[in-house]
């Protein structure tokens, strides 16, 4: 019988079924249940599967590679702008190549459901100048995935296997298929492969280079690309991934009348563009995230009006794709669809009630009421939510670690009270590089770490932060005079807004711990972390 | 066949149940199914909604096209309405009457009961009371699934099964309860449905 899977999960099962020896990852929507999946799996566990969530993302994808190095096959999964921070070793070992199968997923997050921006990963691939696989449905996903690994060891190269949301957190009945066996180690023949020295690398580069019309011609070829042809040559379409589910959900039982590439594997397949081009008028490309497609096809002035798309305006440029955009765009008359009554407002996350990021920020404020200047630099995670109201705490959120250098940057500039607030799986994760920084010079700033013990926002996983916060200030050099730790409760607001109010008026880096785990933690998991604070060296 | 159903709440309120009795009951039919759901920043207290298609046929896109649902299943009043553009004329809507408030403007709940019965195809329930009464205030979804039930193409017998599936491991009481409150949910759409000439 079909599993019932989430495409996330339909990748998980597939890594398994494709051998994996681990899966490095850190959590990130829509990205997260990739990694929870093959963690809460018999299976998986059975075969000692690594599993365990990685500090980030670049150091989960170094161990990815060397698990790669060793001949095992090995998959590193992050949210889309999580390859930013991985983006080092991403970039370089495409140059080195892979030993043992290496899969990158990144899931993508068109219209920012929970991201700060909607960059397309793709890119990505291509700058690396590495295979990219985008599945359009459940099926695929477990199919692409299980192929990425084959077709990573036969090209020696890392391959990306691209989601975006709705795929990720969409559920199907899914075909599985038998399961490999790991491999075992075996290094690579090559002893200069992995050491990009300047004389290695300008071979394993040049390397790279030669091998791209391989990769061109592995699309040309490849099943996932797929040339549907159509009576009517007005106009083709070019659907990647998810689009062309939506494409074919405006025609009765899928039967388009126009010629249509599915693409699901890149580089794009030259030849077969090209069929589409030689026979149709124009030419509509389809596509979640970024114009990429469409910017390679279409010629740089625009005036060859061929080419129709998300760049040509023909398309929402920002936000996803949908069954109902991309109606408008094959030109169906649009029924105009019931409205949303007036009576209905918005209704915006918040933090849980009893969270103790509230009782953080109402400490906050009320510092905020005595001294108008102050500033508060924001991170990601559940306590971004105080940028909205009713707590309006929070100045700035960028990106994951940038509250503390911001706000050294900020306090260099002159700006005081100059206030970092940052998770305590975030710190860990980019945080411990800044307040280094911070501590190298005492910059006059206030570093709160909110520390609820769980990576809260993607479903409460384990912070590698957890009972370290203490050890690790004092090892960065903070002065143990100015490292404090405060309970955030509402009984405690007074005596907090005094400790924070001394740290702020201090001439030099401080560190305040706000720590209260987080009230979605069950209990057993609450009890571990009180005795991992009991053994911390405090 | 073809069916379209949008679940909507609050992070938190268990629309995911529901769509996972659906989803279960579908795949024991043999049926072909997609069921999209929020994961992420909205559930913490945010709207949220699932979309939930099952057919005998293909079934391409994850999202239900605008002016496409079949049906609107919520969990809180207000966030029925919120997906009213994915409803189909004369859809049907199943809502429980009880607002989650943790919004400032909530609108008045006669304006907005009067609303939602404005439509023709609409069920508008306590069922919080109904599954309080039963002794499993968490039963709520599934009194909301048992009042939508008849307008399924999934026999009783399948989505009872799916009940039990999904409910075993938390014991023959919870199941019990769920089941009940799933047979209680039918008796109050078939009360409404009766009185209403229009359906």
């Amino acid at each position: 019988m079909k599993k019932l899977l989430l495409g996330n999960e339909a990748l998980a099962q597939a890594a398994i079924d494709a051998g994996i020896s681990g899966v490095y990852a850190y959590p990130g929507t829509p990205s997260t249940e990739i990694t929870t999946y093959i963690q809460n799996s018999p299976i998986a566990k059975e075969l000692k599967i690594h599993s365990n969530w990685s500090v980030n993302e670049k150091t989960a994808m170094e161990a990815a590679l060397g698990m790669s190095y060793a001949g095992k096959r090995s998959m590193t999964v992050m949210k889309h702008v999580g390859l930013n921070v991985a983006a080092d070793v991403f970039m370089n070992m495409s140059v080195s190549g892979i030993n043992g199968g290496l899969v990158v997923v990144v899931a993508d997050d068109p219209s920012m459901h929970s991201s700060q921006n909607e960059q397309d990963s793709r890119y990505y691939g291509k700058f690396a100048l590495i295979p990219i696989l985008e599945p359009s449905n459940q099926q695929e996903a477990y199919d692409i995935t299980k192929h990425a690994f084959l077709l990573s060891e036969k090209t020696g190269l890392p391959i990306m296997v691209r989601m975006v949301t709705r795929l990720s957190h969409s559920r199907s009945g899914v075909e599985t298929g038998k399961r490999e066996l790991q491999n075992n180690i075996n290094l690579s023949k090559n002893p200069h492969q992995f050491q990009l020295i300047p004389v290695h690398a300008r071979n394993r580069y040049q390397h790279l280079i030669d091998i791209q019309t391989n990769s061109r011609e592995n699309s040309e070829n490849s099943n996932f690309n797929k040339f549907i042809d159509g009576s009517n040559k007005s106009m083709g379409i070019i659907a990647a991934g998810i689009a062309f589910n939506y494409v074919m959900e405006n025609f009765e039982d899928g039967n388009c009348p126009y010629p249509i590439l599915k693409i699901s594997q890149y580089p794009l397949p030259k030849r077969k563009v090209k069929q589409l081009f030689d026979t149709c008028e124009k030419i509509l490309v389809l596509e979640d995230g970024y114009p990429f497609i469409e910017e390679l096809v279409s010629d740089f002035l625009g005036e060859n009006k061929k080419v129709i798309g998300r760049l040509s305006g023909h398309l929402n440029r920002v936000g996803e794709l949908n069954p109902d955009n991309i109606s408008k765009a094959l030109g169906f008359t649009q029924i105009k669809p019931k409205e949303i009554p007036n009576i209905v407002t918005a209704r915006p996350p918040e933090l849980c009630v009893g969270c103790g990021h509230r009782d953080l920020f109402n400490a906050i404020n009320e510092l905020g009421k005595e001294n108008n200047d102050q500033k508060v630099f924001g991170d990601i995670g559940c306590y971004a939510l105080g940028v909205l109201p009713p707590f309006n705490s929070i100045n700035t959120l960028i990106d994951m670690g940038a509250s503390i250098t911001m706000a050294k940057g900020a306090s260099d500039a002159g700006i005081h009270p100059a206030i970092a607030i940052i998770g305590d799986s975030t710190f860990t994760h980019s945080g411990m590089t800044g307040l280094l920084e911070a501590v190298v010079e005492n910059t006059k700033m206030t570093v709160i770490i909110s520390d609820n013990s769980a990576i809260a926002m993607t479903g409460a996983q384990d912070s590698s932060a957890s009972g370290r916060l203490v050890t690790i200030c004092k090892g960065i050099g903070v002065d143990p005079e100015h490292l404090k730790v405060l309970t955030p409760l509402h009984k405690n607001l007074e005596e907090n807004i005094e400790l924070i109010r001394n740290e702020i008026n201090y001439d030099g880096v401080s560190v305040i711990i706000s720590q209260r785990p987080c009230v979605q933690l069950s209990k057993e998991k609450k009890d571990n972390i009180k005795h991992l604070l009991e053994i911390a060296i405090n | 066949m073809k069916i379209n159903i949008i679940l909507a709440g609050v992070g938190g309120q268990g629309i995911l149940t529901i769509a996972a009795v659906l989803d279960t009951a579908a795949l024991a039919s043999n049926l072909n199914i997609k069921q999209s759901e929020v994961h992420g920043m909205s559930q913490r207290g945010g709207a949220v909604e699932s979309h939930v298609r099952i057919s005998d046929k293909v079934i391409f896109s994850d999202l239900i096209p605008q002016g496409k649902a079949d049906m609107i299943i919520s969990v809180e009043p207000m966030e029925l309405l919120r997906y009213l553009p994915f409803l189909k004329k004369d859809g049907l809507l199943v809502t429980d009457s009880n607002p989650f408030l943790n919004v400032s403007k909530y609108p008045d709940l006669e304006e907005l009961y009067t609303e939602i019965q404005s439509y023709p195809n609409s069920i508008l329930v306590n069922a919080q009371k109904i599954a309080k009464d039963l002794g499993n205030s968490r039963a709520t979804n599934i009194v909301l699934l048992g009042a939508a039930s008849s307008q399924l193409p999934l026999s009783d017998d399948c989505l009872q099964q799916a009940i039990k599936t999904l409910f075993e491991r938390k014991g023959e009481k919870i199941v019990a309860k769920n089941l009940e409150a799933f047979e209680k949910g039918k008796e109050i759409a078939k009360e409404i449905f009766s009185k209403n000439v229009i359906l």
